[in-house]
């Protein structure tokens, strides 16, 4: 009788589980240094959620955002995620701003078999993670695709010729090492000196100074946007006023507070800018962005804008792609992803943006190069 | 290079021996030490740049303001983390401090936000240059404020009454008592001192640095390592401890490369150790039978 009773209990919550919406889970910085990092990729996911289930939503089914804080730790990451997956029961999971986090997720998801979607970090091992089937995707920068920007627009923008490397201590830092290694030897170039600070670091003059002994007429900064202000003070102290070409850390925050009058002279690159014309998409997400949040009252209020502009894309790249495959099972929105032909989205048109040998959907020609002027970000020379 | 390494490293390096000399100062009047002095440090920064920036008021007040209320968390410590177990024989007021540091840098987080701030202080980063080396105001300061505060340490403890009366407490507490030497508010003050003095590190290095809740971590561990380098039972010791270690620290980077900095600094702490049980200017301690 009883066994019955739980049968009957079972056949009528099936139906209400049909109907239960299909949750959408992020694993971020929510506070700590990063913490309005992770408040952009919410904004972004936020949104296209919005638009989405304001169209009826995925396999009639509406999208739930479900969000945990990583402290910016891998061990309270794959913490978090564990809890999305087994827990909450996330169809796709979403990753933040930290390489390191983002690496340590990365085994987790191809052994559970469920999609991990990058909206923001940029380590090159994160996509191509070596697993075969790879449930990894990413709609944002890679290091590897940075690096050899960075060389390029050294010596188009700066003519340098001797370039020194300065890099946070942490895995984000040594996947650069070795993109920008790489991208100066395709060139037949060495760097004029490869020097790592840590992210607590007060005072980088030694490090620096190495550097300008060393000859170089041009830095490649990579690091986030504390330790990247730490570098601007120390250049400030010692006097010296080399080109900065740097890897978009500095858009995780305050940076012209954190690094003073300095701050506008680090050249940066991002995914995409809310300033200057913008495709009738721009103007959409701007405009729902500005309706849903009080404090966003024009483009400069969109900060940091590439972890809007990434997650926003992102979400709609996978909601076509659990749409095409048909249900919420992880291998099939993987193949899911595989079927999208063509997209109008924020960044670009992006015409099959992942393929079985390509999971990342944003490459080099995508890039801005952008710099602080006061507390917004601006493509570079837009404010003379 | 080598000019500049060693202004870097002093400056540092007397950040690190203020941190320590809070050490000194509760172990020398009780032997207990607050483990979490990085904390205080960070509660020195995070005042002076709510009263200086969130509501305007002048430095130099912002800064009398947050070194006093650094005093005042000195003798939360004292009354919460360490009398209830020390006053018992137990030496659970180790983990206490740690707790109570934790605890301190939460409510940071909660209170004064999770972005790292900047506090500028344009007068004090204004460089100079100084026989072809640029040196901040703030980096020619540092150093002063710590050996001058650690040289008053020293006058007082050994010159005057007071400071005298405090060294007794630790050696007899009871013949102290006896003497009329009130010992609670002896080991009290000794903690406010101690809070003080990161405080006051904590507000000479928010220019420098960025301001935000776990910005003491690191410096709080350095600071304990150059406390027990320097002998722990000498002010002075524990200070030039501090400017050895900034230095070592900045040389190695500069002549050697950062990659070796980490592992060459902490390797040379652990030899010094071994080779100098009592730190490099401390004394054994005797036991008077």
């Amino acid at each position: 009788m009883k066994r019955l009773l739980l049968l009957l209990a079972l056949a009528a919550a099936l139906p209400a589980y049909a109907q239960e919406t299909i949750k959408i889970g992020l694993v971020t910085a929510l506070s700590g240094q990063s913490a309005r990092a992770g408040e952009a990729i919410t904004r972004g996911l936020q949104v296209a959620i919005d638009e989405i289930n304001a169209k009826g939503g995925v396999l009639k089914r509406k999208l739930e955002l479900v969000r945990r804080d990583d402290e910016a730790t891998p061990a309270k990451g794959v913490i978090a995620a564990r809890e999305l997956i087994f827990k909450e029961k996330v169809a796709v999971l979403f990753g933040g701003l930290d390489t390191p986090v983002s690496l340590a997720i990365v085994p987790l998801m191809n052994q559970e078999k469920l999609p991990f979607m990058g909206p923001w970090a940029a380590g090159t091992p994160i996509t191509r993670n070596g697993a075969n089937p790879n449930f990894v995707f990413r709609v944002s920068a890679v290091d590897e695709i940075v690096d050899k920007a960075m060389l390029q627009y050294a010596q188009k923008t700066f003519n340098a010729k001797n370039c020194g490397m300065i890099l946070v201590n942490n895995p984000w830092g040594e996947s650069n090492e070795k993109g920008l290694t790489a991208a100066l030897a395709a060139k037949g170039m060495k760097a004029a000196g490869i020097e790592k600070f840590e992210g607590n670091d007060v005072d980088v003059v030694p490090q620096l100074s190495r550097l300008k002994a060393a000859g170089a007429d041009c830095l490649f900064l990579v690091g986030n946007v504390g330790p990247s202000a730490q570098v601007v003070k120390s250049l400030d102290r010692m006097g010296w006023k080399p080109p900065v070409v740097s890897h978009w850390g500095p858009a995780g925050g305050r940076f012209t507070e954190l690094a003073g009058p300095s701050a506008k002279d680090v050249h940066f690159v991002q995914t995409y800018s809310f300033f200057g014309r913008q495709t009738p998409v721009g103007d959409k997400v701007l405009k729902a962005l500005m309706a849903k949040y009080p404090d966003i009252k024009g483009p400069g209020d969109v900060t940091p804008a590439v972890g809007v502009a990434n997650a926003y894309d992102a979400m709609m790249l996978t909601a076509m792609a659990i749409e095409k495959a048909g249900s919420t099972n992880g291998p099939a929105i993987r193949e899911g992803y595989y079927k999208i032909e063509r997209y109008e989205g924020l960044i670009k048109t992006y015409s099959k943006p992942f393929t079985p040998e390509n999971h990342d959907a944003v490459n080099e020609n995508d890039y801005v190069w952008t710099q602080f002027i006061d507390n917004q970000i601006l493509p570079v020379g837009m404010n003379k | 290079m080598i000019g500049s390494a060693l202004v870097s490293g002093l400056g540092l390096g007397s950040m690190y021996g203020l941190l320590a000399l809070g050490f000194y100062v509760t172990y020398a009047v009780s032997r207990t030490v607050n483990f979490a002095q990085g904390s205080s440090m960070m509660l020195g920064a995070v005042f002076a740049y709510t009263f200086a920036v969130r509501l305007g008021w002048p430095f130099a007040l912002a800064a009398a303001m947050s070194l006093l209320l650094c005093a005042l968390y000195g003798l939360v410590v004292e009354l919460l983390a360490v009398r209830p177990f020390a006053s018992r024989g137990s030496n659970a007021w180790l983990m206490a401090t740690v707790a109570l540091g934790i605890i301190a840098d939460n409510s940071v987080l909660f209170t004064f936000g999770k972005e790292p701030r900047g506090l500028a202080l344009p007068s004090a980063s204004a460089s100079l240059e100084i026989a072809g080396l640029h040196v901040s105001m703030l980096q020619l300061a540092i150093p002063a404020v710590g050996i001058a505060l650690a040289g008053a340490l020293h006058v007082f403890s050994r010159k005057v009454r007071l400071g005298k009366a405090m060294l007794a407490v630790v050696q007899n507490a009871d013949a102290a008592r006896l003497m009329g030497i009130n010992v609670p508010l002896a080991i009290t003050a000794a903690y406010a001192l101690s809070t003080l003095f990161a405080g006051a590190a904590g507000i000479m290095i928010a220019p420098l640095f960025n301001v935000h809740s776990d910005m003491g971590t690191l410096f709080g561990l350095k600071a304990f390592a150059v406390a027990i380098l320097g002998g722990i039972t000498s002010a002075w010791g524990v200070m030039l401890a501090g400017l050895l270690f900034g230095v070592v620290e900045s040389l190695i980077t500069a002549l050697l490369g950062s990659a070796y900095t980490q592992i060459l600094t902490f390797t040379l702490v652990i030899v010094a150790l071994a080779l100098m049980p009592n730190g490099l200017f401390g004394r054994a301690e005797l036991k008077k039978v």
